[in-house]
């Protein structure tokens, strides 16, 4: 019972910030869209891509044509079917990372304004001691001593990425745990636990989900500039390793570089707009959240 | 009147406060220099190999472990590197068979000089760009520079370089596209400063773009909050014009968030910088990181990433410092 309750406030939080966004805001919408083709083409880039976006082949350097839509690389592969196939890693990459790093936020924003104290004095001072070396040189650090697979990197970022969700959860469980249905959970006989899990961090919900969309845009451009240094795994093709190669043929083909571009600022952009959006219907009073933008 | 503004302000700045501040970033900088004396060692590989070459025997590695400490308990050997970093010893680079403080001032002031106005250029600029957006609030020039500013942040730097470079150097041959100054070299006093400002111009102007969203953007939304305040409809009544109402009335409160940002945003610059320097070719830190990469020169990286986090903890103290001397409501 106390779960369909759960979910019932749920629902109606959603769909109202949902109906908002939709019937307000057209460049919400228009991101909502962008997401969905997107994601689609994520999913399935096998038969979307109409080449091999490894395989080489005589036609270099091929100008945009129907043919080939964004033009050939300088070893005869597709750029269409690499962009195509760019939006599968780098969404899985930064699903990955926003998912991790999310959840060690919410423990430890949770563990810190529940227990209070001691706890919570060293938490926070951890949470400031990972927020100064900036992400960008800590992943090329760890990269260069470690090893840059695809298992790293995810680590190495969702490590870093977790304090400004454990910042925004412990805030938000301090006005809540003040709040009179705390109360009422409490004198019905409720343990801790239980209204941390089952009262109070359903509440915070909306504002969890907003982080964590704000954090995909992040990683996808952390991830993006990490590959376009040369740092990511080499079998696996996408959109910052494109540009990498890209750069140096920059005066051969210039659509070696601005189509990939487009894909990364299309798909950050409709993140970006949309978590805007939905921050600005949670809390409409309050400054503009930015993604952190990590490069 | 004036003097004893500023002796307001000053009395904000010292006191306990400060002293407790200047404690914790000393702790900070400690810690961290234990993180990177901790990332060192965790690291794979035995640094025996590394300084002993292809060549060498078991007792050939001991009489290497001897001399570099390698043998003593990691206690040791981390106050061993404690006490060299204090005394401004960073370590030595084999890939430049130099010191890792003279090759790192060696390539400083390049950076610096890319940076520094990046900074004005973009705080005065996005300080503008979103006083006049808040001023039309919803109105069409209002859509459109939020618009350019959420689409110049969600662009990563060195596609904003790439694009710029394609465009402004390449197609229509404006600026030249890499470097920092013309290879035929011997160019002297004013000819020698047009060259730079011009292989400058490109770089800057990437990152002017990647810092302009965030602060005009807060510049914004901090200036409408202002102008609902009871005081501007009060200077309002009073008859100040609306460009001095803006300017001087609302700005001055609105500033204070914004001036935080512009510091705490050093990290993030410092990495837009490595990747600008890449895309323009830009001789400066970004470039000296990559080769130390592809070098596999870690006293160098690890200085690297030692120095900008000890750079950013030093950037959040001042805005710290400085916040409550711009705010007098905070205490």
């Amino acid at each position: 019972m106390a779960i369909l309750d759960i979910f019932g406030t749920q629902n109606t939080l959603w769909t109202s910030l949902f109906r908002r966004v939709l019937t307000r805001d057209v460049l919400a919408t228009i991101s909502i869209a962008v997401l969905g083709i997107f994601l689609f083409t994520a999913i399935s880039a096998d038969f979307i891509a109409p080449f091999d976006p490894l395989k080489t082949s005589n036609d270099t350097f091929q100008h945009p044509s129907w043919h080939f839509l964004f033009g050939t690389d300088d070893l005869g592969r597709d750029v269409f079917s690499g962009v195509v196939h760019g939006s599968r890693s780098s969404l899985m990459f930064s699903v990955f990372v926003s998912l991790a790093s999310g959840l060690i936020g919410v423990l430890v924003g949770a563990t810190a304004a529940f227990a209070g104290g001691l706890v919570d004095d060293v938490l926070m001072r951890l949470t400031e001691f990972v927020l100064i070396p900036p992400r960008f040189f800590l992943a090329l650090v760890v990269a260069a001593l470690f090893g840059t697979s695809f298992l790293y990197l995810v680590i190495i970022l969702s490590f870093t990425y977790w304090t400004t969700m454990a910042r925004l959860v412990r805030a938000q469980v301090l006005s809540l745990k003040e709040r009179p249905f705390v109360e009422a959970a409490t004198a019905l006989g409720a343990s801790r636990t239980r209204i941390l899990l089952f009262h109070i961090l359903p509440n915070a919900f909306p504002v969890i989900v907003t982080q964590i969309m704000l954090t995909v845009g992040s990683v996808i451009l952390l991830q993006a500039s990490l590959e376009f240094i040369g740092i990511g795994d080499a079998d696996r093709i996408s959109w910052g390793s494109m540009l990498h190669n890209g750069q140096h043929f920059i005066r051969d083909g210039w659509w070696m570089v601005v189509f990939p571009s487009l894909a990364l600022a299309l798909l950050v952009l409709a993140l970006n707009i949309l978590s805007d959006a939905l921050n600005s219907t949670l809390n409409p009073k309050t400054r503009p959240v930015y993604p952190d933008k990590a490069v | 009147m004036a003097v004893s503004v500023s002796r307001k302000f000053f009395s904000r700045l010292v006191g306990v406060r400060l002293v407790r501040r200047i404690a914790q970033t000393l702790l900070l900088i400690l810690l961290l220099i234990v993180f990177n004396f901790f990332l060192i060692h965790l690291a794979p590989g035995d640094p025996v190999n590394y300084l002993a070459g292809q060549s060498g025997d078991e007792q050939y590695f001991a009489l290497i472990r001897a001399k570099f400490g390698l043998d003593q308990p990691l206690l040791t050997q981390l106050w061993v590197y404690l006490s060299s970093v204090a005394r401004g010893d960073l370590g030595y680079s084999l890939s430049h068979q130099q010191s890792v403080v003279s090759v790192i001032l060696a390539r400083v002031s390049a950076t610096l000089l890319l940076i520094i106005p990046s900074i004005f250029i973009a705080s005065s600029l996005g300080i503008l760009l979103g006083v006049e957006s808040a001023r039309r609030q919803n109105s069409v020039v209002d859509r459109v520079i939020n618009l350019f500013a959420l689409l110049g942040h969600s662009l990563p730097a060195f596609s904003i370089g790439l694009l710029l470079l394609l465009f402004l150097s390449l197609q229509l041959g404006l600026f030249p596209a890499q470097g920092m100054t013309s290879a035929s070299g011997d160019l002297k006093g004013l000819s020698y400063a047009t060259d730079l400002i011009s292989h400058l111009t490109l770089p800057c102007l990437t990152l002017v773009i990647v810092q302009l969203a965030q602060i005009l953007r807060l510049a914004r939304a901090e200036m409408l909050n202002v102008l609902d305040e009871n005081y501007i409809t009060a200077a309002r009544a009073k008859g100040v014009g609306e460009t001095r109402l803006l300017y001087v009335h609302a700005l001055r409160n609105a500033l204070i968030p914004v001036v935080t940002v512009i510091g705490s945003d050093l990290g993030m610059l410092l990495s837009g910088a490595v990747l600008v320097e890449t895309v323009f070719g830009y001789p400066g830190l970004g470039r000296l990181m990559l080769e130390a990469i592809a070098a596999r020169d870690y006293p160098v990286l690890l200085s690297l990433l030692l120095l900008t986090s000890v750079g950013v903890a030093v950037a959040n103290f001042l805005t710290d410092t400085i916040y409550p001397a711009l705010d007098p409501r905070i205490k």
